[in-house]
């Protein structure tokens, strides 16, 4: 999943300063999980931007509204109403939720009231880590199920560095060291014969040094016809 | 200042340098083109390495490259000069002559698999190794005797490294601040012990050495005198090896 963190209250009073009409969208995907843009976090930051605007005369009226999941343009549909004579739209979805939104209401300002941080899962209750580096080619086979690429801080694929101590990683004594976990996992696995090999230079093509990447599942693109009945339909 | 700058100094002056090239300022092309031109202005040596994250340094916003790793520095490097190619794989007119090294530091986890990764190193091209500072000779010792287990001190010439203390502060900013320096308490309790901690920290630097000396399998030391480069002639002395004694 994605995980984001809500921006400081004032960096968003800050953002919409100068609007009037304000709209609070949430998520009820990822964002809901990592308790920074669902349902309870829309109610909350539309409430606290309320309080700010009282005590700062900035008669700003707020509306809310949440969607199943802002990265889809089937959901985000639903909200078209809601946009409508908004200056701002505070999007409290990931980056990718918003854009979807831009995208779909090119008209309307839309801001994004979170900070998108990475796709990693919750580790217990309130703490989220960071899992996939999305390289777009996956090394997991090789590594015992631990992600270097995201894991570790210099995204070694022969590691670990000089600085692993006790387990931790040198870069933050809070962070595993990556390539610990890893040679104790292979060493579970009794697949330590993988760490003696070399892993050589990786290939970047796939990650993200080349632009917005786009994946096409061919059965799924819809023929020009389909696309007309489709649009039809809608 | 960059090493590739430092490096060519020091040959002007006479000396004969070796190039730290790390990978976190710089991607497999840069790394590539600066061996190039570091061995066709006559630079012999060159040590590979991952580097330390931008972290410990004073541009901790800075991002960092990771393009490639210390092992496949080195791959790429000994590619270039073996087979006269480069990592895409055209061939280069001229293959650099260089004498490429790589580090290892015997006090990091999990200590089982530092000498395993010792080899990869040596697999992948390191002909000489600089290890991280020595102060707990026993766990060094530990570590070298696994090293000859595996043959890896037949395969590349291991120079263990020292740092001659300076001052409590830098022992204790050492023991705290550097990624992967391992200062025992002894260490730090003997300094503090004495009044005069320069001659104490020469005194225990050339100890090392001679303990480091008896060693088998260790070809030579790396003296880090950090923010003290002018004590190196002393302590080179000292143990001995100035003149450059014949073996």
């Amino acid at each position: 999943m994605i995980i984001a963190e809500q921006k400081p209250l004032t960096e968003i009073c800050r953002i919409v300063e100068n609007d009037h009409k304000i709209l609070v969208a949430g998520c009820k995907s990822c964002v809901a999980i990592c308790l920074a843009g669902g349902e309870k976090e829309v109610g909350i930051l539309a409430e606290s931007l309320r309080l700010y605007s009282d005590l700062n005369n900035k008669e700003w009226e707020i509306s809310e509204v949440v969607v199943e999941r802002q990265c889809e343009k089937e959901w985000v549909r639903e909200i078209g109403p809601s946009i409508e004579g908004k200056d701002s739209v505070v999007s409290i979805a990931c980056g990718v939720g918003a854009q979807v939104v831009q995208e779909l209401y090119p008209d309307a300002r839309i801001v994004s009231g979170l900070n998108t941080s990475n796709m990693g899962a919750p580790d217990e209750p309130g703490i989220f880590l960071e899992k996939c580096g999305g390289c777009g080619d996956c090394v997991l086979h090789l590594t015992g199920g631990i992600c270097p690429i995201a894991r570790c801080a210099k995204s070694m694929l022969n590691g670990p560095c000089g600085g692993s101590q006790n387990g931790k990683c040198e870069v933050n004594p809070d962070t595993p060291c990556a390539w610990d976990q890893i040679y104790n996992s292979l060493k579970r696995l009794g697949r330590l014969n993988l760490i003696e090999k070399v892993i050589p230079p990786k290939n970047w093509i796939p990650s993200s040094s080349g632009g917005p990447r786009k994946i096409v599942r061919a059965e799924a693109v819809l023929t020009p016809e389909e696309k007309k009945t489709k649009e039809g339909v809608d | 200042m960059s090493s590739f700058a430092s490096s060519l100094l020091c040959l002007q002056e006479g000396a004969e340098p070796v190039m730290q090239m790390t990978c976190r300022d710089r991607n497999r092309i840069a790394l590539q083109s600066d061996l190039l031109g570091a061995a066709a202005l006559g630079i012999k040596n060159v040590l590979c390495l991952s580097g330390d994250h931008q972290r410990f340094g004073n541009q901790k916003e800075a991002k960092n490259v990771y393009d490639i790793d210390s092992i496949q520095e080195l791959q790429i490097f000994r590619t270039m000069r073996d087979e006269k190619t480069v990592w895409g794989g055209d061939k280069l007119e001229q293959a650099p002559n260089v004498f490429l090294g790589a580090t290892e530091n015997p006090f990091a986890d999990p200590l089982e698999f530092r000498v395993m990764r010792l080899g990869k190193k040596i697999t992948a091209g390191a002909e000489f190794i600089q290890t991280q500072a020595v102060f707990d000779i026993e766990r060094f010792e530990r570590w070298m005797s696994d090293v000859r287990e595996r043959g890896l001190d037949r395969k590349a010439h291991i120079l263990a490294g020292v740092v001659p203390l300076k001052s409590l502060g830098a022992a204790k900013y050492m023991k705290t601040k550097v990624p992967g320096m391992v200062i025992p308490d002894s260490t730090i309790e003997r300094i503090r012990a004495v009044g005069d901690v320069k001659s104490e920290g020469v005194k225990m630097c050339v100890e090392k050495i001679e303990q480091i000396k008896s060693i088998k399998g260790v070809h030579g030391v790396h003296i880090m005198a950090i923010a003290w480069e002018e004590i190196v002639p002393e302590i080179v002395q000292k143990t001995g090896l100035y003149p450059r004694p014949n073996v």
